[in-house]
């Protein structure tokens, strides 16, 4: 069949119609990869870095000129300089607010994605329980905290309790809506194709989840530290939360604002965490966004 | 032999008729194509075959009523999962199934040159033109090794020039495997180029309004004369469509 037909217009050898659907690949520069990519990155954090370090000189200035006290508003540079000097309490307390951040968050991801599981499965279960999660967000924290405290005493589990009552539900809705964002088209042909129920949210729903899953993990792993800071605010033996009130109570703003500065780093580190996750997990949204030249590397 | 029997196959969506009484057949080694206007239920028809949903009506393969796995399924969008690299793509029906994914893999992978996708196996869906994901969803259909296949406008999203190559392309495959095949297009010349027998719909709700034999010898692109007779049964088929359907003008730009 090939070979002997006449050269058509567009078609000049065996499997040319990839000519023509190669060409447009092939054409386009080198990817975006590597140090380029890593300082363009930079490239775009610059104004940021610049507002907060403009910010940061006016209060310094704010602070040493207004003839201020610094017990009631610090400059940031004596802040810095506490921070330090009680580097090692501060460390000290920050061990369990990690602690209880991540033990509350795992078991909030656990929990949303086997419950999302079962509701994708039993959608009368969903009319169930969504009313009553949506009630769960309207739970003043500032209040139920100490119950919480109250009733699970001073361990992990009160603090793991709150973390995950404010990160559980962008999760569950994250992932919902991420099952229910998958393509017909793709659940017809696994349908087709002869595959059941917990195939297809095997090999459809549950990837066509992940951006969803990821954009819900930005937004709640940001609450979780403030979370785990109000359960150890409402009673601790230690923590960042029981720090900053201790410090308060002392007439220590700097020691307040030191651990404030902490908690606001511990979060953009796990907000960067996430960001780093999705990068590796779903690496094909960066061969989108790259180019098309890759694949061709292999081609003679 | 026949393969696939429609007899009278109705279909509803509550007080909308999409189907009224649809009856075709397909035989062994056939191609035949469905041709129909925009919303005319086409679509439809391949999910009443994929059991996607239930009409009413008789629908029978190889002389046995339809039961499951009888087909495998292009549908209308080439429906690729952007996560999974284009060769795991391909091998996703014959993982269904339950064969191993490493299996399935040394499966495929011999026939991604005759795909024009050669090189292309660990490539992300994204990275790959219109064309080229028309043929890796064409790929992952036809090595599901089932007894027939739906094709559900397979170059429809296509550019012309793009769409042309890949008709050529489909002609030339075809008659080297000679599957039994049910093509939906509303390309009049597609479906020319590339039938035994073409099926005419009128437009919603659909019933065949004509039903066309094209004896021509393939490879249909070959010479000028065959270019001829292939535009005179163009012409033939476009006159019943319009016809038929009052509606569609052929400025209305459904219609090639
Ligand atoms: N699940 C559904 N529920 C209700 N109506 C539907 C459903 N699926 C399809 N329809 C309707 O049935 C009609 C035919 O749709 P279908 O997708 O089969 O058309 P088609 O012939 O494939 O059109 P096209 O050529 O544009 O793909 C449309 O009017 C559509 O709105
Ligand atoms: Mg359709």
């Amino acid at each position: 069949m090939r070979g002997r037909d006449a050269p058509s217009p567009i078609s000049q050898e065996r499997g040319e119609p990839s000519a023509i659907g190669e060409s447009r690949g092939a054409v386009q520069s080198p990817p975006l990869r590597g140090r380029s990519a890593l300082t363009s990155a930079l490239a775009k954090l610059a104004p940021a870095a610049l507002a907060f370090a403009l910010l940061l000189i006016a209060w310094e200035l704010y602070a040493r000129l207004g003839g201020i006290a610094p017990t009631v508003l610090p400059a940031p540079s004596r802040v810095l300089t506490q921070a330090w000097e009680n580097r090692a309490a501060l460390a000290d307390n920050t061990l369990p607010t990690i602690r209880a951040t991540l033990a509350g968050f795992a078991c909030s991801l656990l929990a949303a994605f086997i419950l999302s599981a079962l509701v994708d499965f039993l959608p009368r279960l969903r009319r169930a329980m969504f009313p009553l999660l949506i009630a769960s967000q309207t739970l003043p924290l500032v209040a139920i905290a100490p119950l919480v405290v109250l009733w699970f005493g001073f361990g992990l589990l009160p603090k793991i309790l709150l973390v995950a009552l404010v990160t559980f539900f962008p999760m569950i809705v994250a992932l919902v809506e991420g099952y229910a964002a998958t393509s017909t088209e793709i659940s017809q042909m696994l349908a087709a194709m002869g595959a059941g129920r917990w195939r297809i949210f095997w090999l459809a729903r549950l990837p066509s989840a992940l951006p969803y899953f990821f954009a819900g993990l930005r937004i709640s792993i940001t609450y979780a530290v403030v979370g785990a800071i109000f359960a150890e605010y409402a009673g601790a033996a230690k923590g960042l939360g029981i720090y900053m009130l201790s410090a308060k109570n002392n007439f220590r703003p700097d020691l307040v604002l030191a651990a404030v500065a902490v908690s606001s780093a511990l979060t953009l580190a796990l907000f960067g965490l996430a960001v780093l996750v999705q990068h590796f997990a779903m690496p094909w949204e960066r061969a989108g966004r790259d180019s098309k030249v890759e694949p061709s590397e292999g081609r003679p | 032999m026949t393969r696939l029997e429609l007899r009278d196959v109705r279909k509803n969506f509550g007080p909308l008729e999409v189907l009224a009484d649809i009856s075709l057949h397909v035989a062994t080694g056939e191609f035949v194509s469905i041709l129909g206007p925009s919303g005319a239920g086409k679509s439809t028809l391949f999910q009443l075959l994929t059991g996607a949903i239930q009409g009413e009506g008789e629908m029978r393969f190889d002389g046995a009523p339809l039961d499951g796995a009888r087909f495998a399924f292009m549908p209308q969008r080439d429906a690729l999962m952007p996560w999974r690299r284009v060769i795991d793509n391909a091998t996703l029906g014959l993982e269904v199934q339950g064969m191993k994914r490493r299996a399935a893999r040394q499966r495929v992978a011999p026939l991604f040159a005759e795909f024009g996708l050669a090189g292309f196996e660990r490539a992300w869906p994204t990275e790959l033109s219109g064309g080229m994901r028309q043929r890796a969803a064409l790929l992952r259909t036809v090595v599901q090794q089932r007894d027939m296949l739906l094709l559900d406008e397979p170059f429809g999203a296509l550019d012309a020039l793009t769409r042309a190559a890949m008709q050529r392309w489909l002609e030339r495959m075809w008659q080297s495997h000679r599957w039994t095949a049910l093509l939906i297009t509303h390309d009049v010349r597609e479906a020319v180029l590339l039938s035994d027998r073409i099926y005419v719909l009128s437009a919603r709700p659909a019933r065949v309004v004509s039903e066309v034999a094209v004896p021509l010898p393939r490879p249909r692109t070959e010479s000028a004369e065959l270019a001829r007779e292939a535009a005179a049964i163009e012409a033939g088929i476009l006159d019943t469509l319009l016809a038929a359907d009052p509606i569609s003008r052929p400025s209305d730009g459904e219609m090639k």
